[in-house]
């Protein structure tokens, strides 16, 4: 038992560095990807994920696989497509959705261009999938970074991101944060998805965001709880993924978001809000 | 002698390069109790997101008094009701304006929220979440938020539509309680009935102010045909509005004379009763 759940992190210095980068990245990415859920901007995770290509492409063109100069162009190329596309939605008549498909799809085709100006599909593979098992002492302090980053920016905004879901045009009767609200979360969004790619890759990184949040809707209908639930289904999901990458021989980023992918279905069909108990629930009615 | 609360000049609201509300002048005083009525299309929500800001004006100003806190209740198609969040939370939001971002709430502020929601008869639904909620019951408890919210100038969108009698009949008693605190209470409403037993000002509009004033002359049956031959649609090659094409021979003051005004088809408000009323021309 020691030897299938323990061993593996106490033994290699590798599996606690995995562990500790997932681990931090679902502390904030988690609780990021509940409020992407409530405001039904799910898919706006994943339209961002292939967005932060071009910038993560480009830095690697010009340096490398170095995690800081693609982390740094990553996040440029994320928040001009997030404030291009917020800023159509906003002043124009276009909504979010279209604007963003707009602005990800050009971001794309651009990255996979820079991409194959150099480059063997070697690297592509490693900038789309990314690896939590090389995760070096630059990588960790930057996870480190981006997650009191977010989780400090929640603590303080978290009254106003909860008012503009709920309600936003009370908000912006009472208040003039909507609009910078709006961004800061976006903001938010990109930093995450950055902070993941190098260990989950662009592409799976949004799964750890979005899989834990999706999850936890089943089993609560308040929202301190939901960001509580999906940060533990986050941790188990990450602890899972490694253990089984490591036992298996599987690449980690797949596993991880697999696990969560697990609970996720295990939620829908168990969860106290899920499709079993509504079933059952329904076999006796009281009288008011 | 009472100031105004809100003073509307010349103030024009609209979408791209339509108006929906057409050169509105006037006041409202402090204290006062208003009714806007108006077919569908004629600007009634139109004019309350003007005075919030919500929708800059694209023409004239609409100016609230200073240091006037503002309480805004829309129609509801903006609230996202699958939110999870319970009764209480909601109405809780109305604190934002005294507690802000980071301001704690207290024991009071709390207890503040627990009156507020037992006098909209919703006690027992602290704990119940939105999407559990009739229509009704959400607008009470969105009635409760605007009590919690303690604002001097409270805005209501159409709040008794698909609400039964009984509770029309509560929200009522509580605009009326609003209006007894001397707080200035503008209500959106269709029903005719009773906005003849409940408010004792009322706005007609058609686009432009059909008319403004005492609720009985205000729905003269002579004005109520004249806002219902307004025409609702559009149209794309109407006119532009040219700043004199509106105004009246004698300059841009505003001053009417008393009795002469239904004859203009194109115009402002038109009142045979400007001083005696809550709502007034500005100062001639």
């Amino acid at each position: 038992m020691y030897d299938l759940l323990v061993g593996p992190f106490v033994e290699f210095a590798f599996m606690q560095r995995a562990l500790a980068g997932s681990l931090m990245l679902s502390l904030a990415a988690c609780p990021v990807g509940v409020f992407l859920m409530l405001r039904r901007m799910s898919l706006t995770g994943d339209a961002m994920a292939h967005a932060i290509l071009p910038g993560a492409a480009a830095g690697f063109l010009l340096y490398g696989l170095e995690i800081v100069p693609m982390t740094i162009g990553g996040l440029i190329a994320g928040v001009v497509v997030a404030l291009g596309a917020g800023a159509v939605s906003r002043f124009t008549l276009q909504k979010e959705d279209a604007s963003m498909a707009a602005f990800y799809l050009i971001s794309l085709a651009l990255g996979v261009l820079i991409v194959s100006l150099r480059g063997s599909s070697v690297d592509l593979m490693h900038v789309l999938f990314g690896s939590v098992l090389a995760l070096n002492d630059d990588a960790l302090t930057l996870i480190a970074l981006i997650s009191g980053t977010t989780l400090l920016t929640l603590f303080v905004f978290w009254r106003a991101l909860v008012a503009e879901c709920l309600d936003p045009l009370f908000l912006r009767s009472v208040s003039r944060l909507g609009t910078p609200v709006h961004f800061i979360f976006l903001g938010l969004v990109v930093l995450n998805l950055v902070g993941g790619f190098q260990a989950l890759g662009t592409l799976l990184s949004v799964g750890l965001m979005m899989l834990p949040a999706a999850a936890a809707r089943f089993w609560t209908s308040r929202v301190e709880p939901m960001c509580a639930l999906a940060i533990a289904i986050g941790f188990a999901s990450c602890i899972a993924g490694l253990l089984l990458s490591y036992h298996a021989a599987l690449p980690s980023g797949p596993a991880i978001i697999l696990s969560a992918g697990v609970v996720y279905l295990a939620s829908v069909l168990f969860g106290s809000r899920g499709v079993v108990r509504a079933r059952l629930a329904h076999h006796r009615h009281r009288t008011a | 002698m009472t100031t105004a609360c809100l003073t509307f000049r010349d103030l024009t609201l609209g979408y791209g390069s339509h108006p929906a509300v057409h050169h509105l002048s006037g006041e409202v005083l402090k204290g006062s109790l208003t009714a806007v009525v108006g077919a569908n299309g004629s600007g009634k929500s139109t004019l309350l997101k003007g005075i919030v800001g919500v929708l800059e004006p694209m023409a004239g100003s609409c100016t609230v008094a200073p240091g006037t806190r503002i309480a805004y209740l829309p129609q509801l198609s903006e609230l996202d009701r699958s939110f999870p969040a319970r009764v209480v939370y909601l109405v809780s939001l109305g604190l934002w304006p005294k507690r802000g971002l980071l301001g704690r709430i207290t024991a009071e502020d709390r207890a503040t929220v627990a009156r507020a929601i037992s006098a909209v008869g919703l006690e027992g639904f602290e704990g119940r979440s939105l999407d559990t909620l009739s229509g009704g019951q959400l607008q009470r408890a969105l009635f409760a938020r605007v009590l919690v919210q303690d604002a001097e100038l409270i805005l209501l969108d159409e709040p008794f539509n698909a609400v039964d009698t009984k509770t029309v009949a509560d929200l009522v008693a509580l605009i009326g309680r609003w209006h007894g605190e001397k707080r200035t209470v503008i209500v959106v409403a269709h029903d005719l009935d009773l906005v003849r037993r409940a408010f004792p000002e009322t706005l007609l509009l058609a686009r432009r102010p059909v008319a403004w004033g005492r609720t009985a002359e205000t729905l003269h049956p002579e004005n109520l045909l004249r806002a219902r031959r307004f025409d609702e649609a559009w149209h794309d090659d109407a006119p532009w509005c040219e700043p004199d094409e509106h105004e009246h021979p004698g300059g841009h003051d505003h001053s009417h004379e008393h009795g002469h005004s239904h004859g203009h088809d194109h115009g402002h408000v038109h009142h045979d009763h400007a001083h005696n009323g809550a709502s007034r021309p500005p100062a001639a």
